[in-house]
């Protein structure tokens, strides 16, 4: 009765060429290799540019450019630095409406989310460090040495290795970037080789901050060259977004050498909805909590554990509430479901989707039809879904939840931590003292109350377990870039 | 007359168990998911829809001291043909006016579509006795008001005694008249809950049940005296309310939120509210009214800009 019209946001924003080289010491500058790849558009499979995939020639040259900036930019005063990071923080500010349909033409990921969740994220994370980068010496790793008394002066690490995913590209390279520069480190960066564009077009908001060349590197491209970066000599520090099973392959590698190392893995989040929980609400954080992104979320609230009593109830909302999703165009501004990023992690997805059927879940969608084009996968619910199933161990990375029912708070608990990872959980209770008696027995690095999914550059976010270790954001996440010498 | 779930209002305390067995409301969801609705963009086709249906939900108010019957005879041919210069703009749903001029409101609207709705019950506050209260309704009733407009009693809400204001909404829906079951062949009741001043999201949601069991309607948000008066997360309760409690009983209840709606923009954002919450049943004016009396003009400039592609000054708007 109330059909909405199209609202498409306009791509002739950006401006995207037909093809890119590296950014290495401030330039542009060809791939030594021969590897050149399309990245596409998930949506639609046109292909947007062709992306050089970095050889260890071009690893081996962008570290030594970081290593040379190293020296001058370390040395620069807090202050100075900070004037540089506050002014990449204002240009995103500026062409976050360009940056946003970038990042949906590239990832998938609806214009809504890009444009309202994931730039202003990134803008804050920047300011947010920027503030730091004079007050080092305040952050609580010791006292700040003065008068001939002892204490902790912490000094940057010197390259740092980043590796980040295709989930949320501008957001995890902001994630990377902004404290490494904050501590005085110099970068090189891989993006993932389906999400690059925003990386480059962060590499020209370099350019035009003033930057000094070589303190951001943008090495693009897949698994041999991540896998260059992270073993190349050159490199002090290594960060690493992404699964736990490359994760587990980087940590094996770097062992017995002095690289520091954090890594931020997979996760299979419980979210508990407890019988005196706020219904309404507690719909909107399921839905929020593994439809967002299209459950291309590391901390996805992927299993849902609902007590009981109510658990009848609870998904007739949430079945009543998910045939209101709009499934489609990324670029459309009422967009809530966008595309799956890309073919081999819709294959995975139906795998796994295929599993749990098979296993003796039960499968339900809304009536959703999908697009010809593109890579698209419906909401889906698994409801009598069991702790021994696949579905409710392996980390699906897509819009599927696992619905399982628990009677008591202990059994919460205990099914909620009964799994390998450990990186966000949420729980949905009106009482207080339920809330915090939960919170401090879940085995997490983040536990949301009463809402999922919510992210702020002063919060410390990480994993327990196989979900990795070291922490980002906040206070926490200087001292994966720092080291410490008693003066 | 007999109202769904009546068996839980035979005590004080029966009343108040159902009440507070509600789920809770968490003013962050809340507030969060109005906000998001909000960010719904309607544009070409969708927007001339929602701008026509608007103008068909408008409850057009003067709820003024210095209100006369010039002023109101003038608002009645401003609902009825809200634009002189184009006879494709629908009219208004309702004029809603105070109880002495009801009786000018109905003849002006004498052979039209348009409704004479009549506040009631001591508003804007509600301080009288109840006596006072059911007379008042009565005259309205009398004097020709289609829809009775009237205000619960919010000290009594406030205090726990949730039966004496169950008992006043249905005295007053007796004193609408109407023989049948629900008061069919009586004047409309909209409850006006005056949300403002019950403050929580818990509240208006229990209030707003207990206005749907006592027999309105109608619930509404406010009297358009109190601020904050209608918001977006308010109205979203309300709206949960009555798709609920239509689940649960069959009968669908209308939702009007009043007060500080002004622009196109937001008017549409109410109706996206509607849309995807109680669902596309509730898009009639039978089932929600915006209550308002600037909106009428923004809404005729939107739809004139939509059609000339240019926007006329106010001065190519009738005032009243």
């Amino acid at each position: 009765m109330f059909e909405y019209a199209p609202a498409p946001e306009s791509r002739d924003i950006v401006d995207i060429r037909p093809s890119y080289g590296l950014f290495i010491n401030g330039e542009w500058v060809e791939s030594q290799g021969d590897e050149r790849h399309k990245t596409i558009n998930p949506a639609t499979e046109e292909a947007l540019a062709e992306i050089s995939w970095a050889s260890e020639a071009d690893v081996d040259r962008a570290v030594q450019a970081a290593r040379k900036a190293f020296t001058t930019w370390s040395a620069l005063p807090g202050a100075e630095r900070a004037k540089y990071i506050f002014r990449i923080a204002r240009i995103i500010q500026e062409r976050a409406r360009e940056l946003a349909v970038l990042e949906s033409l590239d990832n998938g990921k609806p214009i809504r989310e890009s444009r309202d969740v994931d730039l202003p994220l990134v803008a804050a994370h920047f300011f947010y460090y920027a503030g730091w980068a004079d007050k080092l010496a305040y952050a609580g790793f010791g006292p700040r040495p003065a008068n001939g008394q002892s204490g902790a002066d912490p000094r940057p690490l010197g390259v740092a290795g980043q590796v980040i995913p295709w989930n949320f590209p501008l957001l995890m390279l902001a994630w990377k970037i902004a404290p490494a520069l904050a501590c005085g480190n110099t970068v090189v960066l891989k993006p993932a080789e389906t999400t690059p564009l925003t990386a480059l077009a962060f590499a020209e908001i370099c350019r035009q901050a003033d930057l000094p060349p070589g303190v951001v590197n943008i090495v693009t491209g897949a698994g041999a060259t991540g896998a260059a970066l992270v073993a190349h000599p050159g490199v002090d520090k290594v960060a690493f977004t992404g699964s736990t099973e490359v994760g587990r392959q980087i940590a094996r590698n770097l062992a017995g050498t002095r690289k520091k190392l954090t890594l931020e893995l997979g996760g299979k989040a419980a979210n508990i909805v407890f019988e005196d929980a706020a219904l309404d609400q507690a719909v909107e954080g399921i839905v929020n909590g593994i439809f967002f992104n299209q459950g291309h979320v590391c901390c996805a609230g992927s299993r849902l554990l609902v007590q009981e009593s109510i658990a009848g109830e609870l998904l007739d909302a949430l079945k009543r509430r998910l045939a209101t999703l709009r499934l489609g165009d990324p670029l459309d501004k009422n967009t809530d479901i966008g595309a799956i990023n890309s073919a081999a992690q819709l294959a995975k997805i139906r795998e796994l989707s295929a599993a749990g059927e098979s296993e003796g879940a039960e499968r339900w969608s809304p009536s959703c039809p999908l697009p010809d084009r593109g890579f698209w996968f419906p909401p889906t619910v698994f409801t009598g879904v069991a702790q021994s199933h696949r579905i409710a161990r392996e980390e699906i990375f897509g819009p599927v939840l696992s619905v399982l029912t628990f009677r008591t708070p202990a059994e919460a608990v205990e099914k909620a931590n009964n799994t390998p990872y450990g990186l966000s959980a949420g729980v949905w209770t009106e009482k207080g003292s339920l809330m915090l008696w939960t919170a401090s027995r879940l085995r997490a690095g983040v536990v949301w109350s009463n809402t999922f999914n919510r992210f702020d550059p002063a919060s410390p976010f990480g994993g327990y377990k196989e979900s990795g270790y070291g922490r980002e954001g906040g206070r926490h996440g200087l001292a994966a870039y720092l080291d410490w010498k008693l003066a | 007359m007999t109202t769904p779930l009546a068996e839980v209002a035979t005590s004080n305390a029966s009343l108040r168990a159902f009440l507070h067995g509600l789920p809770g409301v968490d003013r962050v969801g809340a507030d969060a998911r109005a906000a998001m609705l909000g960010t719904r963009s309607i544009k070409t086709t969708a927007k001339r829809q929602a701008i026509d249906l608007a103008v068909r939900m408008v409850d057009l108010t003067t709820l003024e001291g210095a209100d006369t019957p010039g002023k109101v005879r003038a608002m009645c041919a401003k609902a009825v043909r809200p634009d002189p210069a184009d006879p494709s703009v629908p009219s208004a749903a309702a004029v809603c006016v105070y109880p002495d001029l009801v009786a000018t409101a109905v003849q002006a609207l004498r052979g039209t579509d348009v409704k004479v709705a009549s506040v009631a019950t001591a508003f804007p506050s509600g301080r009288s006795s109840l006596e006072v209260k059911v007379a008042e309704t009565r005259l309205a009733v009398a004097a020709g008001a289609a829809e009775v407009d009237m205000v619960i009693d919010r000290g009594a809400f406030l205090a726990g005694d949730y039966l004496k204001v169950f008992e006043e909404i249905a005295a007053v829906k007796a004193a609408c008249g109407g023989a049948g079951e629900n008061g069919e062949g009586g004047a409309h009741l909209k409850v006006i809950l005056e949300t403002g001043e019950l403050a929580t999201y818990d509240n208006v949601r229990r209030a707003s049940w207990l206005a749907m069991i006592a027999g309105g309607d109608f619930i509404k948000t406010s009297t358009g005296k109190v601020s904050p008066a209608a918001t977006l997360p308010v109205t979203l309760i309300m709206l949960e309310a009555v798709r609920d409690f239509a689940r649960r009983t069959g009968r669908k209840i209308g939702v009007k939120p009043a007060g500080g709606i002004r622009t196109t923009k937001d008017a549409i954002k109410y109706l996206v509210l509607v849309n995807e919450t109680a669902g596309p049943d509730w898009l009639t004016p039978d089932l929600f009214r915006l209550g308002a009396s600037s909106l009428l003009n923004d809404l005729l400039m939107q739809r004139q800009k939509m059609a000339t592609g240019r926007y006329a000054g106010p001065d190519y708007f009738t005032l009243d």
